[in-house]
């Protein structure tokens, strides 16, 4: 229902999009993955006729955004970065200038408004001007006037941005609750979001798309996927480690310094092989006494990490010990 | 069409009354009227039932009140953002540029409107020419129309509303000083007769000063709409480029 087709936007020499192309089908929520910076922001602008792209477009239900900006804006929700809305007005009036402006009526209009305050939850400050609320009431108001009209195509930049976790709870249970109806897109710098509800991942960084595939495929990635995680109760570490280093699929095995429990082993795979069964065997077999093991599903920070900012993830992490001086 | 522009400028036209600046706007536009009226035009002393002094000061009234109104127009929204949001709703670019203009324009006409007492007591005091004071009602609405389309236009080309005030009062300072027989003694004698009249043509001040003369001739009627029109044009273009920035 969405179709990015080869964006381009260059700000003077500056390249802020190159070559960004993706589809958003029904039910699917993509997650749009970035740094700050790397033309998420951009990208949403040209999909939805704000900016205008140097080269290539955005179909929305099949409406050029270029050649047909009115048809393919009705068939989209939008939510900008920051979730601007005009803060002397009263969020009753806003919302219901939003279903004016989108072609309701009268009682239909009222309908609208009150289902989205419903949905949101802006019953509370209903009749309260906008830049009296809250970061999280804010941020709700501009989700609401963005699903207002219920629209096939929903593109929210930063929704759950400056709320706290009951709010991003919310939000995202929000976000879930629509997904079958509709092709969302989210950008997000939050991993734990893609994670949570998102059946997409697009990377993108400098401007070039650098992955898309699902958040789990995405963490296969890591190199901790299939990684396991042993608590060791009791027993002697470095014979363990020994064993565990027999193991031919096993890559390395590092102690967890950053738990609280000094007996924690990572054992990492070898190309994200599976290794949990020969572990398993093994423990068993020289009856190791374990609390725990825990097979790791990949970590996606790693993951994103490695893709974004491939020569800082191949450095070693900040060195906290030489600033205790 | 006009549904988005009528939805747009009630929006518009009711933010003017959610914070004190209409009120303000109001107070201020009729205080300095009857004071310029009254003090400075020696309204009683002149003995004579119209309201000639009256519409006389009222391009320099404008000069310093229509910008305050305008400044805000699109500097605001490109200022908080809410530009984004605005024009990735399904409406026209002309709508928007519209249904925003004719809300300051309504605005204006309103407080315009509520000079009505002065009518009024020339109404009781003596027998005025109702004709010359209508034409020239429409003339100054007509003038305030052109400055505030003059004022969107710059202020859809910055996020700063003191600067959108101050290059608009400039602007319009120039438009309305270009026909002032000061400026006209200054090219007399050396310049050919047909500059005088440009530029006495292209200042705000010369029609304005034909309508209140009680002739609501069809020239001066298009220049104040050209102007309106050119600046409309201008701000949809402006906004087109700079919305972004």
């Amino acid at each position: 229902m969405l179709d990015i087709r080869n964006l381009h936007k260059n700000f003077g020499p500056l390249v802020a999009v190159d070559d960004v192309s993706f589809t958003v089908k029904q039910g699917e929520v993509l997650g749009f993955l970035g740094p700050n910076g790397a033309g998420k922001s951009t990208t949403m602008k040209m999909a939805t006729g704000f900016l205008a792209p140097t080269a290539g477009t955005a179909i929305i239900c099949g409406h050029d955004i270029l050649t047909q900006p009115l048809a393919a804006k009705r068939q989209f929700g939008y939510l900008p970065e920051g979730a601007p809305a005009y803060p002397d007005m009263v969020v009753a009036d806003f919302l219901h200038f939003i279903a004016h402006i989108r072609g309701y009526r009268g009682v239909e209009a009222r309908e609208r408004t009150n289902h989205i305050v419903d949905l949101v939850h802006l019953g509370e400050v209903y009749d309260q001007r906008i830049e009296t609320l809250s970061k999280g009431f804010r941020r709700r108001v501009g989700v609401a006037q963005a699903l207002i009209h219920d629209p096939p195509v929903v593109i929210l930049d930063e929704p759950t941005d400056g709320l706290d976790p009951n709010q991003k709870h919310e939000m995202r249970h929000i976000i879930a609750a629509m997904r079958p109806k509709k092709a969302i897109v989210i950008s997000t710098h939050l991993l734990e979001e893609v994670e949570a509800v998102c059946t997409r991942a697009v990377i993108i960084a400098k401007g070039r798309l650098l992955a898309d595939s699902t958040p789990v495929q995405l963490a296969a990635r890591s190199r901790y996927h299939n990684a396991v995680r042993l608590r060791i109760a009791s027993g002697s570490l470095t014979k363990i480690r020994a064993d565990l280093d027999r193991i031919d699929d096993v890559d390395l095995v590092e102690a967890v310094t950053d738990s609280e429990d000094p007996g924690t082993l990572l054992v990492v795979a070898r190309e994200g092989r599976p290794i949990a069964d020969e572990i398993a065997d093994m423990a068993r077999a020289r009856r190791w006494r374990l609390t725990s093991m825990t097979v790791e599903r990949g970590r996606l920070d790693d993951v994103f990490r490695a893709i974004t900012a491939p020569e800082d993830a191949a450095r070693a992490p900040w060195d906290f010990s030489k600033l205790s001086h | 069409m006009i549904q988005n522009i009528s939805i747009i400028c009630r929006r518009e036209f009711a933010g003017y009354f959610a914070t004190p600046l209409a009120y303000v706007f109001i107070v201020i536009f009729l205080v300095l009227a009857g004071v310029l009226t009254f003090f400075v035009g020696d309204f009683f002393e002149r003995g004579q039932a119209d309201l000639q002094v009256f519409f006389t000061f009222h391009p320099w009234l404008y000069l310093m009140l229509i910008p305050a109104v305008s400044m805000r127009l699109w500097a605001e929204e490109r200022k908080s953002g809410t530009i984004e949001l605005f024009l990735t709703l399904p409406i026209r670019l002309s709508e928007a540029v519209l249904g925003k203009f004719l809300a300051a324009w309504l605005f204006v006409g309103i407080a315009l409107a509520l000079t009505f007492p002065l009518w009024l007591t020339v109404l009781f005091l003596g027998d005025p020419d109702n004709g010359v004071i209508a034409a020239s009602y429409i003339g100054s609405w007509l003038m305030a129309g052109a400055i505030l389309a003059i004022g969107a236009a710059v202020s859809a080309a910055t996020k700063n509303q003191i600067i959108a005030f101050i290059v608009t009062a400039a602007l319009v300072f120039v438009l309305i000083a270009a026909g002032t027989p000061t400026v006209i003694g200054l090219f007399e004698g050396w310049a050919a007769e047909g500059v005088i009249h440009a530029v006495a043509g292209a200042s705000l001040f010369g029609h304005f000063t034909a309508i209140t003369r009680g002739v609501l001739d069809l020239r001066d009627l298009l220049y104040f709409l050209s102007l309106i029109v050119a600046f409309l044009g201008a701000n949809a273009v402006l906004v087109d480029l700079m919305k972004a920035d």
